[in-house]
């Protein structure tokens, strides 16, 4: 079953590294003319062209960048300078994403399991129903319109956290880098809170008609015991899968973001590099994050079998 | 019927109106911390009062949010049909406003009822020619999503076998893109548009593109459910062909949650194509979009004339939530599963 899923990846692998590489071929003109520029002899011409490969039929290209990435890491050096492996750019923007993505998530899921369970308690509530009109209110703001509210009321008016800085871990320390990630993670957990709430809420009303959760009430077990042991446990399968699917949503997602508050992330080298159409950049890290999108889809399946060893059997 | 309540709930939603009115008309010019409780205070009076006056006539089930969803869509349809007709100030041309003062703040009394931006250029205009951009882009995207999605996704469901497992590998090969990675890579391939209608249609192939996947996997999962049941076998006992079930009894049946499902997915791509301008890669300055109105600016202007970028901003967030909402209403009626995607 595992072996399958797995193996299951490999076309999409394929097709997703396919998909990339077209992409850049759609570019319209010569990108060996593009690379150069208008002032250049037939010789750079030429020199250029055995060197980006374009002398050579299409599928050959394709096996060699592929061939390339797989057994080297390599995606190619970026056109614009600094030049540089375009993969040494792309690894030194991803703790950023990782660490907004991991942030986000701890943020979203320590606000939304409570308040999901507490307006799951009594359905149809004040309570209930304010929550859900807030939660759908949330689901509604687009990222950079939560984030200039944010930018707004914590950092202009009452100048609380920094804005368009990013302080690296390594460099300097944990509060700091903490401090100038919050805003950006806040923005980013807004959206993620509303879906979890939602999920929380919806499964545990379910859960709470099984018939087990009438015999613990029975027994005299106090709601505490009953919301947060016998009813929030089987939601925790759902909350691991759509927490997966979400990881995955911030790692690509957080390009909007990574704009508004100047973070040096995958977003923003990708956005740079489609600005300056320096394709290999674009390229590369487009590929990056869909790799990585699938193989965090592949974990999230591995763990789910851990959890709930029936799915196997299935 | 019982009408009882339609008086009251008129009354309250006059006295909220006045009283949104004087905040920020005639005391339109007061600064101060109040305003924000105030304008909220009156906003929930009027929704009170609306909402007390609707139930009395049409009973006590009417969905209130959902009627001003509705609303609040056809008159934003309406304006963005009709901003050339209405008596509007220039929207567009910064040499027509160069002896304007920059900057207003929103004046409901005044020329312009929303302020202006750093050009003088007027803001509700910019909103409702915006609006067309972000319409109709997202309209060409979702039709095309629904359109080719919708038939690939009831071909898979119903004739299954290989077809169907190569759909599934391209869907989850296409849904390993993050929707913004690809638009973004995208517009860096196709370049910068020019002019508006070039905007639409690179932004709205992209986008429709994005959406495809989703429309896909929903077509297939409705049609698994449908192709089960009676009538459908009621057909084939019928002697009805493969095709003749796809045509009268799938695509139909199909093509309900779908478009309940369309509404969710032009919110999702109003967004996406507002993110892209407020990148800057979709329509460029001067012209008027959602997004690039937004970031009009950069931080600056954000702290100094925070209009600026919060009136686009409000129209966008109330039509997403508009679009969600009737979305949500709909799938709610028309889905027979829930559409986990």
């Amino acid at each position: 079953m595992l072996l399958t899923k797995a193996a299951l990846l490999i076309p999409v692998l394929l097709i997703v590294s396919l998909g990339t590489f077209m992409l850049v071929e759609l570019v319209p003109g010569d990108p060996a003319a593009q690379v150069l520029g208008p002032n250049s002899t037939r010789e750079d011409y030429d020199r250029i062209r055995i060197e980006m490969n374009l002398d050579q039929p299409l599928p050959s290209r394709y096996f060699d960048w592929l061939s390339d990435i797989v057994w080297h890491q390599d995606l190619g050096e970026n056109l614009v300078p600094p030049v540089e492996p375009v993969s040494t750019r792309l690894w030194r923007a991803f703790p950023v994403n990782i660490e907004l993505a991991v942030l986000a998530l701890g943020m979203s899921l320590l606000v939304a399991i409570p308040v999901g369970v507490l307006s799951a308690h009594k359905p149809g509530s004040t309570l209930d129903r304010a929550v859900t009109a807030s939660m759908f209110g949330m689901i509604s703001v687009p990222s950079f319109l939560g984030g200039i509210l944010l930018i707004l009321v914590f950092a202009s008016q009452w100048r609380l956290f920094p804005v368009g800085q990013w302080a690296r871990l390594r460099d300097e320390g944990l509060a700091t880098n903490l401090h100038h990630a919050f805003l950006p993670a806040l923005t980013l957990a807004i959206t993620e809170t509303a879906v979890f709430a939602r999920m929380v809420r919806n499964d545990m009303i379910t859960t709470l008609q099984e018939d087990y959760i009438l015999s613990a009430k029975a027994k005299g077990l106090p709601t505490r015991h009953i919301l947060l042991r016998e009813a929030l446990r089987p939601s925790s399968f759902s909350l691991v899968t759509l927490a997966g699917v979400s990881l995955g949503r911030l790692i690509g997602g957080t390009v909007v973001v990574e704009a508004l508050f100047a973070l040096p992330g995958l977003g923003r080298v990708i956005v740079d590099g489609a600005l300056t159409s320096d394709y290999k950049v674009v390229q590369g890290g487009v590929l990056f994050i869909a790799v990585s999108y699938v193989v965090l889809n592949l974990v999230v399946d591995l763990l789910y079998h851990v959890l709930d060893p029936r799915v196997a059997d299935r | 019927m019982n009408t009882r309540g339609l008086a009251p709930g008129a009354i309250t939603l006059v006295v909220g109106a006045v009283g949104l009115w004087t905040i920020l008309g005639p005391l339109g010019h007061v600064q101060g911390l109040m305003k924000v409780p105030a304008v909220g205070l009156a906003l929930a009076m009027m929704y009170r009062g609306y909402r007390l006056a609707g139930r009395a006539t049409w009973g006590p089930n009417w969905d209130a949010m959902f009627w001003l969803s509705i609303v609040w869509l056809v008159c934003l349809v309406a304006g963005a049909a009709f901003a050339g007709a209405l008596p509007l100030t220039e929207h567009v041309d910064i040499t027509k406003t160069l002896s304007e003062p920059g900057n207003l703040r929103p004046d409901l009394l005044s020329r312009h009822p929303l302020g202006t931006n750093k050009f003088s250029l007027d803001l509700l205009a910019r909103c409702l020619h915006g609006a067309r951009v972000s319409l109709t882009t997202a309209t060409v995207a979702v039709t095309f999503a629904l359109v080719v999605g919708g038939l690939i996704g009831v071909t898979a469901g119903y004739v299954r076998g290989w077809f169907d497992r190569a759909i599934g590998v391209v869907t989850d090969s296409m849904l390993a893109f993050p929707a913004l990675i690809f638009l973004v890579a995208l517009a860096a391939v196709l370049g910068p548009p020019e002019s508006v209608p070039e905007a639409v249609v690179k932004s709205g192939l992209a986008l429709g593109v994005v959406g495809l996947p989703v429309m896909i996997r929903l077509a297939r999962a409705n049609t698994l459910v449908i192709a089960r049941s009676e009538f459908v076998t009621a057909s084939r006992v019928l002697g009805a062909t493969r095709s003749r079930i796809m045509r009268t009894d799938l695509v139909p049946n199909v093509a309900l949650p779908l478009m309940s499902y369309s509404f969710v997915l032009v919110a999702v791509l109003v967004i996406a194509e507002g993110s892209l301008a407020f990148l800057g890669l979709g329509l460029r300055q001067p012209n008027p979009s959602w997004g690039n109105m937004i970031a009009e600016g950069g931080l600056r202007t954000l702290t100094d004339d925070p209009h600026i970028a919060l009136v686009p901003g409000s129209f966008m967030f109330l039509t997403v939530l508009s679009l969600n909402l009737v979305g949500e209403r709909a799938m709610a009626r028309w889905n027979p599963r829930e559409s986990n995607l």
